[in-house]
């Protein structure tokens, strides 16, 4: 397919594609929204004694205070009111969360990236290690995390590290694995020919890292990162639950379950789903700046 | 004149799953100092693998090699050669300039002097201009003129070359063919260059080494006199037409036996 141009081009090629799906899921979520709300509504005029026309009902699914599934609408103006008409300070200003959020999510992030770098870097270096830690990282990410999550935070309370660290280790503990192996391949993708040109340089090990492997990874390294960064957030969420839901959007989620406070949850995760789009579109914008600075965007 | 490659008695044996392959069976070769000497021979006659082990990108299994007088790793420890592949093999991510300034990057050689050596390379090519542009942003005949530029800007006395422009058109087959022929006569360096095409190794060569396959070894080697100064228009000349009908009919020679042979994957 020929991309178009201009304005009329941008419409037919990236606004209309996207904004159907929008509109069909929209369209789902409301009727599924109706669907099962409904029940409260006719249990509610059942008890009264009331009959309740389908209009009502309808108007009444869509305006309850803690509906099983909350209209699209209801969301959007939870997450208004809670970032827009919120100062960044309060508590319930779900900036404030996200933030809390998202801080443990770049330190995690961080951490794992460098950390998976390390670990391939390793592993491309020697046999041995390649034959001892490959296998054990696979293992890690067999672990449900939700299992260890926990554990994590205990033991790191215990010998006093809590705060910001203990989630971003849960970060850490499931960002690195992308990147450890997708760098690993990175590291090996440079083919015979570039390899035996350095050889016949009389290249040191060194030389051949910088000048050929390094750079023949970087691709590689930032679709690691893209998924990396991604659940980097989802460890940051999952690592508040078992803190007791100080703050943060699974705090958010958490005491939204507690009270019921179904249109809570559902904002939190929508602004999780943003976060993670705009952490993933990030990494992807750097990613594009890099390659055309290497050349290879074309 | 003093010999810069000598092999004698030289054997390469590749265990594989399917048993051995005898790639190289004693092989005796004396290529002297300026020479431009091809190697030709149909697929699996073991003609790379003859150049990968003057490079030491292989390991002889038995015989002798002495290159410049010592080891082929010595030698290549030394820098002593220039490798150009089948293909053009530049990286990616590095300009022309950047591509070329490699091995000078390697070897340590101080940046003002890499930026004169990359210009003057550049120049010998005939790409002057091309510097700030990226591999893809060329042609593929412009693309292993680079790599002939990467591979001389070291000033290596020798150039290992393995079917560099096996994988051209004809029309710009024979331009670089006549390019590398000028440069070989302006640098004086000694050429070892594999093939298989009849007229390239016969237009370009001194010497050809026409090799024949299972065992990979020597058929014959034959001089290829036409002097130094080489028109295209010389391949219609009855002297060259004459040693090409040798190297065609030593190659025949060499293959006759193939047809009781299981055919090479």
């Amino acid at each position: 397919m020929t991309e178009r141009q201009g304005v009329s081009g941008f419409f037919l090629d990236r606004v209309l594609p996207v904004g159907v799906v929008v509109l069909v899921i929209l369209m789902l979520w409301y009727g599924f929204a109706v669907l099962l709300n409904s029940k409260f509504e006719l249990d509610q005029a059942a008890r009264a004694g009331t009959e309740i026309s389908t209009r009502d009902l309808v108007a009444k699914t869509m305006a309850q205070e803690r509906p099983v599934l909350p209209a699209p609408h209801q969301v959007a103006t939870e997450l208004w009111d809670t970032t827009v008409n919120k100062k960044i300070t309060s508590k319930r200003s779900l900036v404030y969360h996200g933030w809390v959020t998202l801080s443990s999510t770049l330190l995690g992030f961080l951490m794992g990236t460098l950390l998976g770098i390390g670990l391939a870097v390793a592993i491309v270096h020697s046999r041995v290690l390649d034959k001892s830690l490959m296998p054990w990282i696979i293992t890690s990410q067999t672990v449900p995390i939700l299992a260890i999550a926990p554990m994590i935070i205990v033991v790191l309370n215990a010998i006093g590290i809590s705060g910001l660290l203990p989630k971003a280790m849960i970060s850490t503990y499931l960002s690195f694995f992308p990147v450890a192996v997708g760098m690993v391949k990175g590291l090996r993708s440079p083919d015979t020919m570039h390899m035996d040109l350095m050889r016949t340089y009389n290249a040191t090990q060194a030389q051949v890292f910088f000048k050929l492997r390094w750079p023949s990874a970087v691709p590689f390294l930032f679709t690691s990162m893209k998924i990396a960064v991604a659940i980097s957030l989802v460890g940051a969420i999952v690592g508040e639950l078992p803190t007791g839901a100080v703050a943060g959007l699974g705090a958010r989620l958490l005491t939204g379950s507690y009270y019921g406070q179904t249109i809570q949850i559902w904002t939190a995760l929508i602004g999780a789903a943003v976060l993670a789009a705009i952490l993933v579109w990030a990494v992807d914008i750097v990613s594009r700046i890099v390659m055309r600075n290497m050349g290879m965007a074309r | 004149m003093n010999a810069v490659i000598e092999a004698k008695g030289l054997n390469l044996t590749f265990e594989t799953n399917d048993g051995p392959v005898h790639a190289l069976s004693n092989i005796d070769l004396t290529i002297e100092n300026g020479e431009f000497v091809s190697l030709i021979g149909p697929s699996g006659c073991g003609k790379t693998t003859l150049l990968r082990v003057i490079a030491d990108l292989e390991q002889p299994t038995g015989g002798t090699i002495l290159v410049n007088g010592v080891t082929p790793e010595e030698a290549r420890l030394s820098r002593a050669y220039g490798y150009v592949f089948q293909a053009a093999a530049l990286y990616p991510w590095r300009t022309i300039s950047g591509n070329i300034s490699l091995p000078l990057e390697v070897m340590g050689i101080a940046r003002s002097e890499r930026k004169a050596r990359i210009e003057s390379n550049l120049e010998l090519v005939n790409l002057s201009g091309f510097e700030k542009k990226f591999p893809w942003q060329l042609s593929g005949g412009m693309q292993q003129r680079a790599s002939i530029a990467r591979a001389l800007s070291f000033d290596p006395d020798m150039l290992l070359m393995d079917e560099p422009f096996g994988a051209l058109d004809e029309i710009v087959r024979d331009h670089l063919n006549e390019q590398l022929l000028k440069l070989w006569a302006q640098t004086q360096k000694t050429v070892v260059f594999v093939t298989h095409s009849i007229p390239e190794a016969v237009f370009l060569s001194t010497k050809i080494v026409v090799m024949s396959p299972r065992p990979g070894r020597i058929h014959e080697i034959i001089d290829c006199d036409l002097g130094a100064d080489r028109p295209l228009d010389i391949r219609e000349t009855p002297k060259f037409l004459e040693i090409a009908h040798r190297v065609r009919e030593g190659l025949r020679l060499g293959h006759s036996y193939d047809d009781r042979e299981p055919a090479e994957s």
